[in-house]
């Protein structure tokens, strides 16, 4: 086969997963009468700004949607990765008398669950989380699959660096913490960053137990305005200031959804992209034995 | 007690205090739940809690067996798992292989990148790509008929586009992923046999044939086999965002997933329990199958 051929074919197959992106865009920069003249065009017929004036004049949902978002991935990531190295730092010694109960413990849940009906209950129920920012964090802090790979990690580490600090009298606590888990960073960095990029895309979380508007992740409020067609109104018109632009101007409800959607879901997706080499490390780790 | 084993106590106890977050986070979010499983059995009353309920024995599998829903949900959880497995992979392993045949390196990586956007995507904002393409009045692919002369499809009211729509859906999502799977593992095949062949005088589809595929193969298998154990889940984000919950849908785009979601938020717990415990004691025969299976093909690839 020849190079320009293969070339060809790859530049189209590209073009399938460039141009979705492009045609929100377009579609966003579009006036709203052209949109329902000429349907969604990957070139508008005239550029029009209007709908990001709309979205800028009253960000306050937007951002307070960024605040829910950024604060759950953070915290559940920091949280999460650190009870995931720890747990997975002690299943990777091998002196320790109950491994393989704990790591029994830990691996069952990957192939057993009680499923979603028990776990909604007790966790509205019994622990009283639904709509609070604390779903967001503790019913899915651990990842047992995160664990098992994160031994598989430690458990590569050389056991002389341990021995040594063990002989000057170090606790397994300190060692664990002064020499494991900085000698890992690399590991820690692959998995923390694929745990982040989970949790900002939440939208399940708060579809299953958020009421509360004042809770909603950017990715929950972006799914309400794509199947709701009046609610970016909702959205834009909290303020009294945006009464007297609605007594004005009519709103161009349709390209504001996707100006909306790439002002909420836009600059974190020019961010990750640069990080696919932790998602490719990611993969070859969790390719080792688990 | 000897120093060794008080040593050696003293450390363990220390290592289940590191492990404890952890562990008490599986207690909490996963084992009490797995107790709750015993709500299939129940007839669940919301005042009096899951081990308050009245138990009904068989009775809320019963209805479920006998239902035609139980089929439906079977037959498209099971149909679309194997549907894109078996696109993925196929459509995964040939781009692998042409891209491998690409010598430009910046173009292979950009070839990479790109095919791999979707993985960053949540379904929300597949959700808005798709609507633009099947919007039924101005949507691209309804705009594209017209300029040709042909009558609009009012795509979210036709059941038969939809297996395919979704199979297509998931293949854009995930190519990029499997490609860069099989990609990896061609990258490890030593280039000697590429050069021997060469002097045999081998064309490039003969060195595909003969030295690509046949070095997949056992990846192929063994990734195959473990995605055996998740034949009997759907993707909720998938069946949920994409065909946007039209009822009318449901027959072709229903999962055990949402329609146990359904069940879960509008109070109707007792049949959806008991899907959720048939497909979790499916779910666990299947992983342990698979693994039983790897298990004797390649040990090294079984997850236990």
């Amino acid at each position: 086969m020849r190079q320009p051929f293969l070339h060809l074919l790859f530049i189209s197959m590209s073009l399938l997963f460039v141009v979705p992106f492009l045609l929100i865009v377009s579609v966003s920069l579009s006036d709203d009468q052209d949109i329902a003249d000429f349907g969604y065009r990957l070139i508008p017929a005239r550029i029009d700004v209007s709908a990001y004036t709309w979205v800028f004049r009253d960000l306050s949902t937007v951002l307070r949607a960024y605040g829910v978002t950024a604060f759950q991935a953070v915290a559940g990531t920091a949280l999460g990765v650190l009870a995931m190295a720890l747990a997975g730092y002690v299943l990777s010694r091998t002196d320790y008398a109950w491994r393989r109960i704990v790591v029994f413990i830990v691996f069952f849940t990957m192939v057993f669950s009680g499923g979603l009906v028990p776990t909604y209950i007790i966790v509205t129920r019994w622990y009283h989380l639904g709509n609070t920012l604390w779903v967001y964090i503790f019913p899915v802090l651990v990842n047992a699959f995160f664990v098992i790979i994160m031994r598989t990690f430690f458990a590569q580490l050389p056991e002389e660096v341990f021995e040594s600090a063990r002989i000057d009298g170090a606790r397994e606590i300190t060692i664990c913490l002064r020499i494991a888990l900085p000698l890992s960073t690399p590991a820690l960095a692959a998995i923390a960053f694929l745990f982040f990029q989970g949790r900002w895309d939440e939208w399940y979380n708060t579809l299953l137990y958020i009421r509360d508007k004042e809770l909603y992740t950017l990715q929950y409020l972006l799914q309400r305005i794509l199947l709701e067609f009046d609610y970016v109104r909702e959205i834009a018109a909290q303020s009294p200031e945006m009464e007297f632009y609605l007594q004005t101007e009519e709103m161009p409800l349709e390209s504001m959804r996707y100006a909306m959607a790439i002002v909420a879901a836009g600059p974190i997706l020019l961010i990750f992209p640069f990080f696919q080499r932790y998602f490719v490390r990611g993969l070859t780790v969790g390719s080792l034995k688990g | 007690m000897t120093a060794l084993k008080r040593r050696r106590l003293r450390s363990s106890l220390e290592y289940t205090a590191l492990a404890a977050p952890a562990l008490i986070y599986l207690l909490l979010f996963h084992y009490l739940p797995m107790g709750g499983v015993v709500m299939a059995f129940k007839n669940y009353k919301f005042n009096r809690g899951i081990f308050g309920s009245p138990w009904v024995g068989f009775r809320n599998f019963d209805y479920l067996f006998t239902s035609q829903d139980f089929t439906l949900l079977m037959r498209n959880t099971i149909g679309y798992s194997v549907a894109f497995v078996v696109t993925t992979t196929v459509f995964g392993v040939l781009t692998a292989v042409l891209l491998y045949e690409v010598s430009n390196r910046s173009a292979v990586k950009y070839y990479q990148t790109t095919m791999f956007l979707p993985r960053f995507l949540s379904w929300v904002i597949v959700g808005f790509f798709t609507w633009l393409l099947l919007n039924p009045v101005i949507g691209v692919f309804n705009k594209l008929l017209a300029a040709v002369g042909v009558e609009p499809v009012s795509w979210y009211t036709e059941r038969r586009y939809w297996p395919s729509i979704l199979i297509l859906v998931n293949l854009w999502k995930w190519i990029g992923v499997t490609m860069l799977f099989y990609y990896a593992a061609l990258t490890g095949i030593d280039r000697g046999l590429y050069e021997a062949a060469d002097m045999d005088g081998a064309g490039r589809l003969r060195k595909m044939t003969s030295i690509s595929l046949p070095h997949l193969t056992p990846l192929i298998t063994i990734l195959v086999i473990l995605s055996l154990g998740n034949l009997i889940k759907g993707d909720f984000g998938l069946f949920w965002q994409i065909p946007r919950q039209v009822g009318y849908l449901f027959p072709v785009t229903d999962v055990i997933e949402t329609y146990v979601f359904r069940g879960v938020v509008s109070g109707d717990m007792n049949i959806a329990a008991a899907v959720g415990l048939f497909q979790s004691a499916a779910g666990f025969f299947l992983i342990v199958v698979a693994n039983l299976v790897v298990r004797r093909i390649a040990p090294d690839k079984a997850l236990f």
